[in-house]
């Protein structure tokens, strides 16, 4: 089937690390979790849901769950969860979730690591309306916060 | 309402998607004009433009005793939006990677 192109988004980064380097700070939970701001309480397992609290500046209130697909060492790392996940108020449990992937490919300088999230077309636009108007201002600042962070703990 | 439909169900789908495309000229098509080109019949065209409007994406004007049908532009425009929301979270997030496992 045709998928239209508000259905994917697909990221390509040269990282001047090995792919066992990468690999660990994608699969272990403590690692993602420092890059990507989230306390996980549990380690990722494939079919298995882990989740845990936000930890940007401002987002604190949140919960977010990943529930991970595949695990293949310095190859893959796949995992569903809800996009958009921003009010507290709202069970998102009933909705399609996204796909997220992280494909690794060993390169001379390092690794290429492709990201993509699939699964949009699903997502109620309603939904995506409400979380953007929610996000944005306010995103823009937080980053800058966690740069300072990733940047002093160099 | 429409409001809660899909964007982006609607637009999942090959026929569908030619149909956009065919509109996104800003133009005003009849359903006959539509048909053209395509292996589907008039019937199925008639099925595939009410999803469409069901989620806002495309607005029937009459003329006459002919039904038209135009593109509403502004509800692509925020289902675009709301995707570059997300790619930008992503830059930002890889960016951070980077330097955490390049440090």
């Amino acid at each position: 089937m045709a998928k239209s192109s508000t259905d994917r988004i697909e990221k390509r980064i040269e990282l001047k690390a090995s792919p066992a380097r990468v690999w660990r700070a994608l699969s272990d939970h403590r690692e993602f979790g420092e890059w990507f701001g989230v306390k996980l309480e549990g380690p990722f397992v494939a079919g298995k849901t882990t989740r845990g609290k936000i930890t940007h500046p401002g987002y604190e209130h949140l919960t977010m769950e990943m529930a991970v697909e595949k695990m293949e060492s310095e190859r893959l790392f796949s995992f569903r969860w809800h996009p958009y996940a921003v009010d507290p108020k709202v069970d998102y449990s009933k909705e399609p979730m996204t796909l997220v992937e992280f494909r690794l490919e060993k390169t001379k300088g390092g690794t290429l690591l492709v990201v993509s999230e699939s699964g949009f077309d699903a997502i109620p636009a309603a939904r995506r309306d409400e979380a953007y108007r929610m996000n944005s201002g306010g995103w823009t600042a937080q980053m800058k916060n966690i740069e300072a962070y990733v940047s002093k703990t160099r | 309402m429409r409001r809660s439909t899909p964007v982006f169900a609607a637009l999942g789908d090959e026929t569908r998607l030619t149909l956009v495309m065919k509109l996104s000229g800003g133009s005003r098509c009849s359903i006959a004009h539509l048909t053209e080109g395509l292996t589907v019949t008039r019937q199925a065209i008639t099925k595939h433009l009410r999803v469409l409007q069901g989620a806002g994406l495309v607005r029937g004007v009459r003329r006459g005793r002919e039904k038209l049908f135009e593109l509403e532009p502004k509800r692509l425009g925020e289902a675009q939006r709301a995707l570059d929301h997300i790619s930008k979270k992503w830059d930002e997030a890889l960016a951070r990677l980077k330097s955490f496992v390049e440090k």
